[in-house]
Parts: C-alpha cells; sequence; structure tokens
C-alpha cells in the first residue's frame, strides 16, 4: 500500500491571552490509499484540531506551529512531485479541496442549510469544485444521491424534510462530489442511533471499496473502529499514544490509556462484569506536566513515565510490532492484558 | 379502507421511500385509520423481575398519547403502555429516535397529560394538572435530562441549580447549603465548596450531567426519569456515569428509568428491558433474558446494530442487509404491526393486525405473530 497523505511533527496550538494551548503535538500519522484510518480519542483530544490542521482548515487564534503534511495522491501523481499542503499557495490548495481531501463535518446533521433544498446545496458544492455544463452538474447531483441510497425525488426536500440519518448521507454525498481520494470524517455518526448507524457505517465502508478513496475517521468511540478501521491511532492530550493494526490494538492493547478506552462500553456478550471506564478527566494543555499526559489517570505510572519522550515505539512481543507503535514504555500487552475485553 | 395518506403520498407504497421522515409526521394517521390499528387481544401482564428489588413506586396502565396536528391527522406517539418502576431498581426504555420513549417519560414527568390510561404513585392514582397534589408529584418524580450542556443555565452557578430546588421542594429545611453540600457529595463532585460557585462552562460535560443528577436529588424524589443521561457524554466517561446512577439508585432507593437507544448500557445495569418501537413496548423482561435471546425481530435488529468488537476487522455488514429488510430509516407502518414494514418475517396478517404482548414466561413477553419463527431465526441466524 502506497502512502498517500503523510503527516509529520505536526503541532498546532491555539493562541490565548494566558499563554498557547497545545492541542496538537507532533503528531506523525500516513494515510495508505484505500485505507480506513480510525483516530480515536475523548473530547478535547484534539483529534478534530489534527484533521483541520492537516487541511489547514483552522482559523486564528489556531496556528500551524511545527510539521509537513505531504499529500502524494493519484493527480498529484501523474504528473508532478508530492505537495506540502502546509506551505501550499491558496489557489492550489483550492484546487486540492474537495477533489483530493474532502471533509464530512461534524454534526453534519446542521451543516446543512435549513432554508435550500438538498438540490441546490449539491449543486453549490458541484459548481465550485467542477467544471461541468449545467445539465451534467444537475445529472451528477442526483447520481450522488443514488449512491448513498436516496431516492432521486428526494433532491427537492428541505433538510428538515430528512431524517438524521438521510441528511448525513447528503453530506456524505456531498463530500463524494468531485470523487476525492481523502475522505476526512469527523464524528459522522455520532448523533445517530445504533440501527442507523450501522446502515452509515455498512454504506461508508461499500463506498469505499467501490470508488476507492481513503478514509480517516475521528470518533470517540472506540467499539466502532475496531469493526470498520484498517488501523487506529490512539489520542489523548494533543499526543498519540498508540497506533495499530485493529487486531493489535484490541488484542494485544498497549498503551494503559487503550486499556482504559476498551473498557468504557459495556459488551452485549459474555459475562456481565463491573467496568470502570476511565476515572478523572483530562490534563490543561495551558501549561503541560512533562512526561506522559496520562500519568494522573493512569494505574501503571511510575516515576518514570514523567521523564517519557513520547515518542512511538513498537511494542515488544506484539504480533505486528513493526507498524504496532506505542508511547508506553512501561506497560507490556502481557501486562494490560488481564484488563482487555475478551 | 382505502390507503393511508400522508401529504398526498400513499403510505404503504415501497417501504424505503416513506415520504415524511421527521419525527412527529410520522405517525401521522387520519383518525379513522389510526383506530383501526390497535392492538389484537389483550396484553398480557408480565411480573416485572425489578419487583424483586423493592416495593412498586410508580406504576403506569395502558398509557397512551395522541398529538393532534389538525386537518384531523393525528401522531399516536404512546400506544397502551403499561409497565412498573420498583423502589431500587432500574427499568431500562430502549428504542431508536422516534420510537416514543422520551414521551413516556415526558407523561410520567407531567410534562405532557397522557390522552389515556392511568398513572399511579405509591398506589394512589394521579391526575396530572396544576393541583397542590401535582406538586407534590413532583417532589417526588425528578427528570434528567439529556443535554447536560443544555439544561444548565449558563448564568447561574452550580449553587443557584441546587439552592433553587432545595428551597422550592423542601421550604422546611434551615440548613441550605448544608443541603447542597451534601447533594454535590451524593454525586461525587468533591470538594463540593470548590463546585458550589463555578458556573457551567468551568465544568466538564461529565461534571455538568452530575450537577444534573444532584439538581434532581434535591427534591428527594423516589423515581427518577433519566432521559438518554448519558448519550451526549464521551464513551470514556459514560460508565462512570452509569456507575454512579446505579449506587444512588440503591442508596438512596430510588425507582430509575432508564431511557436509552444503547441497549448494551441497558443489558449493564438494568434489571428489566423495554423495548420499545412505534409508540408500543414490542418486548420485555430481564435484562440479561432480553439481550442473550431477544425474541422480538426488532430486538433482535437491535442488538445486531451495536457496535461488536468481537467482530473484528471483518468487512462491516448492516444489520438490515442481512436478515432484516434494508430500507433505511423509514418509520413505523400505520396499520397493523409497527415493525412489518421492516421485519424479514412479515406476512399479510402482520400488515393487518397489531399484535399484543403475548407471555414467553411469566416475567417475559413480547408482542409478535410469529415469536417461535423470530426466535429460532435469532439461534440459526446472525450468531
Amino acid at each position: 500500500m502506497s502512502p498517500i497523505l503523510e503527516i509529520s511533527d505536526l503541532s498546532v496550538a491555539y493562541r490565548t491571552p494566558d499563554g498557547d494551548v497545545r492541542a496538537v503535538e507532533q503528531v506523525n500519522l500516513t494515510l495508505n490509499a484505500g485505507e480506513v484510518v480510525g483516530l480515536c480519542g475523548e473530547s478535547g483530544s484534539g483529534k478534530s484540531t489534527l484533521a483541520y490542521g492537516a487541511t489547514r482548515l483552522l482559523r486564528p487564534p489556531a496556528v500551524v506551529t511545527s510539521g509537513s503534511v505531504r499529500y502524494t495522491g493519484r493527480r498529484i501523481t501523474q504528473g508532478g512531485d508530492p505537495v506540502d499542503l502546509l506551505t501550499m499557495g491558496q489557489h492550489e490548495l483550492r484546487a486540492m479541496r474537495w477533489r483530493e481531501i474532502a471533509i464530512v463535518f461534524q454534526s453534519a446533521m446542521n451543516a446543512l442549510n435549513p432554508v435550500l433544498r438538498i438540490q441546490d446545496q449539491l449543486l453549490d458544492a458541484v459548481h465550485a469544485h467542477l467544471n461541468l455544463p449545467r445539465h451534467e452538474a444537475r445529472e451528477k447531483v442526483a447520481s450522488l444521491l443514488d449512491l448513498v441510497g436516496i431516492p432521486r425525488s428526494r433532491l427537492r426536500s428541505y433538510p428538515h424534510e430528512l431524517s438524521g440519518g438521510m441528511r448525513q448521507r447528503v453530506m456524505i454525498a456531498m463530500a463524494l462530489a468531485a470523487d476525492p481520494e481523502v475522505v476526512i470524517m469527523d464524528e459522522p455518526t455520532t448523533a445517530l442511533d445504533v440501527v442507523v448507524q450501522r446502515d452509515i457505517l455498512a454504506q461508508i465502508v461499500e463506498l469505499k471499496e467501490t470508488l476507492g478513496f481513503a478514509v480517516l475517521f475521528i470518533t470517540h468511540d472506540l467499539s466502532l473502529l475496531l469493526e470498520l478501521a484498517d488501523r487506529i491511532a490512539v489520542m489523548y492530550a494533543g499526543r498519540l499514544l498508540e497506533t495499530g493494526s485493529s487486531r493489535d490494538i484490541m488484542r494485544a492493547t498497549a498503551h494503559p490509556y487503550t486499556v482504559g478506552l476498551l473498557n468504557s462500553f459495556p459488551s452485549l456478550h459474555g459475562p456481565r462484569r463491573i467496568l470502570a471506564g476511565i476515572p478523572g478527566s483530562p490534563p490543561d494543555l495551558r501549561n503541560p506536566s512533562p512526561g506522559c499526559p496520562f500519568v494522573p489517570r493512569c494505574t501503571h505510572a511510575v516515576a518514570a513515565c514523567k521523564e517519557v519522550d513520547m515518542s512511538l515505539a513498537p511494542v515488544s512481543g506484539s504480533v505486528g510490532a513493526a507498524h504496532h507503535l506505542t508511547a508506553c514504555p512501561i506497560v507490556t500487552p502481557q501486562v494490560s492484558q488481564e484488563g482487555v475485553l475478551s | 379502507m382505502s390507503e393511508p395518506v400522508i401529504n398526498g403520498v400513499p403510505v404503504t407504497g415501497v417501504p424505503g421511500d416513506v415520504p415524511t421522515t421527521d419525527v412527529a409526521a410520522r405517525r401521522a394517521v387520519p383518525l379513522a385509520v389510526d383506530q383501526a390499528a390497535d392492538q389484537v387481544g389483550e396484553p398480557a401482564v408480565v411480573e416485572s423481575v425489578a419487583a424483586a428489588r423493592g416495593p412498586l413506586a410508580l406504576e403506569t396502565v395502558g398509557l397512551d398519547k395522541v398529538f393532534k396536528l389538525g386537518r384531523g391527522q393525528v401522531v399516536h406517539a404512546v400506544r397502551n403502555v403499561s409497565f412498573g418502576l420498583y423502589k431500587g431498581a432500574v427499568v431500562a426504555l430502549v428504542g431508536e429516535s422516534g420510537s416514543g420513549k422520551s414521551t413516556v417519560a415526558k407523561l410520567l414527568a407531567g410534562q405532557e397529560r397522557p390522552s389515556g390510561g392511568q398513572i399511579s404513585l405509591d398506589g394512589q392514582p394521579i391526575d396530572i394538572h396544576g393541583s397542590r397534589a401535582f406538586r407534590r408529584y413532583k417532589n417526588q418524580v425528578q427528570y434528567v435530562f439529556q443535554d447536560p450542556f443544555g439544561s444548565l443555565n449558563p448564568v447561574h452557578t452550580v449553587g443557584y441549580h441546587l439552592t433553587r430546588p432545595v428551597k422550592l421542594h423542601q421550604p422546611g429545611n434551615k440548613d441550605v447549603s448544608g443541603t447542597v453540600t451534601a447533594l454535590l457529595e451524593q454525586v461525587r463532585l468533591t470538594p463540593a465548596d470548590q463546585y458550589v460557585g463555578k458556573y457551567p462552562h468551568e465544568l466538564s460535560g461529565g461534571q455538568r450531567q452530575r450537577v444534573s443528577f444532584a439538581r434532581a436529588l434535591a427534591a428527594k424524589p423516589f423515581v427518577l426519569l433519566a432521559d438518554e443521561p448519558v448519550s451526549m457524554l464521551d464513551v470514556s466517561i459514560r460508565l462512570e456515569m452509569l456507575n454512579l446512577l446505579e449506587d444512588l439508585t440503591t442508596r438512596l432507593s430510588l425507582a430509575l428509568l432508564y431511557i436509552t437507544h444503547d441497549i448494551a448500557s441497558a443489558r449493564y445495569f438494568a434489571d428489566e428491558v423495554l423495548v420499545m418501537y412505534g409508540g408500543q413496548i414490542v418486548e420485555r423482561g430481564p435484562a440479561e433474558d432480553v439481550t442473550q435471546r431477544p425474541s422480538h425481530p426488532y430486538t433482535q435488529l437491535l442488538i445486531a446494530s451495536a457496535p461488536d468488537p468481537d467482530n473484528l476487522g471483518s468487512v462491516l455488514k448492516s444489520a438490515n442487509a442481512g436478515n432484516v429488510k434494508k430500507v433505511g430509516t423509514v418509520g413505523p407502518a400505520i396499520i397493523g404491526c409497527p415493525f412489518s414494514s421492516r421485519c424479514p418475517l412479515a406476512d399479510d396478517k402482520c400488515k393487518r393486525e397489531n399484535p399484543a404482548l403475548q407471555l414467553l414466561s411469566p416475567e417475559r413477553a413480547a408482542a409478535c405473530w410469529h415469536l417461535e419463527a423470530a426466535t429460532s431465526l435469532y439461534a440459526g441466524g446472525t450468531r
């Protein structure tokens, strides 16, 4: 698999009068062609900031303080060199957006304009990013709705006439308008109930198979990602704590925080067990303490944790060692195994 | 009888293309058609497992709510719902958006007046309107809202939010600030004096929801209605909240109604599970039993839809795609069984006649014409 989006050493800070809030700290994350990568963490862990920072969608007071985002997508490789999204001109950037990288925004249910028909909103996106004659644009919009399984008769509906699940599908259709190679989905199913959620996830996987785009899927629900994602990155306090395949994350969990996340949702199968979630709350990012940010909530923490440099290293003894990385040198998978759901 | 019509479009056509998906309008039907949808047979009387925990606190029999939309159209949001809440026990009401579960809670909380049926508290029938008796009822039955961001006033402190209900509902109380401190400690916001002066925006989502719990407890209720109390919170703190709720239920001997669309969390801490669909209870019974051996096709769909970490790396399947017809998120059918438009077992009878709850065992019941087929379908099907 070839990488198409390589985020390296990315740091993003929010400038405030009380000092910088370092929302993303030196994150390295690679997205390969046709792959689903799950980015998972609590509210305020910086997962959305990471995605928006990498695509230059943040406005002041947010500042990208370091790093590069190399895009080596299809259209670029066909005639040109890899580009760095962070140093690109506004003009090139605009050409990249939607055609190469599209986003399904958080609370997409409310991202549609309530006073415009679905058709007009989809047409807007198509006109802005594809150079199509009017009748072809209309046909394109209708075929987009086909793609996500909404009858064409709904083109003339207003958003309030659609259910939450349908609105979400319209947003996905809109993101796919220009046949992008990377789709970033920010909590696309959070406000939906389980039956609809599963429908939409299955549809995303199906579309991914047919259209071949890569997905960066952002959510706070690790249980979803285990089923959906090829690889998972766990984020906490602006840093990646663990990355690996779904199987590694589930079966050979290396970081105590990931163990906590895995113990945060009750299971429908197996014996009923008392679960604790993760007590405590995330740290204040304005004055981060040195070492591992999870120390105050970690049950395995030792004095050395305050000096850990937080770089990701291969997990010893894990099957996928080369691709299974953790920032915790203290706990080995064998120790954490007991806490993992079986 | 002619086909029911919504906004000029017949409804019994292709199930995937029900014209209105707006939650309220979904079940909008002309009055005449609605009357034809009454359940066939008497609903079974179930012995609740929750009764083993303590005495009956709140009971409702045949609860009904019809919203009139005008032009002779009505939404039958709650239909013939009967259950009891018992002190020290957790009863979970599970269903998807628009199934009527929140309307049930609003009826019990007195925010809406029922169109039919009886609510009784401690054996006393309650007439819900602004009388003094109703004020007493509100003391005893409290409501926790879903959204901790919207349900606390941003310009008031935590202390204010708790002082007010204490003064209102405990008029003789001389030690108001002591009571507030005790409330905060009860929901484990300690040290309490640190939180009294804080404003909602200074608190995390979990802390805000704890304040909501404390506010509900300020009236010294013995029934707590919690409407999706954790669904707006991060996954990592949901369990802490559920554990807190369970602890409060046992310690204060509260009767808790836990409303959710997450059946796994219902299994986690509820004694009894009521599954609701299309305004009716379609299955009920002990939590473990219902989640491990679901009888109604809808319960089976709910369980198959829940994220399953054991299903590692496999190609994600839509729960609707396999055994259950894939029709997306359409609303319930209007006559006959509400689930018939999405059910793999539905036949003509299901489309014509709405089944009432039938006993499976003394404490378990389901409303389906094809219970045997459904049970064997599940056993040999998805899992």
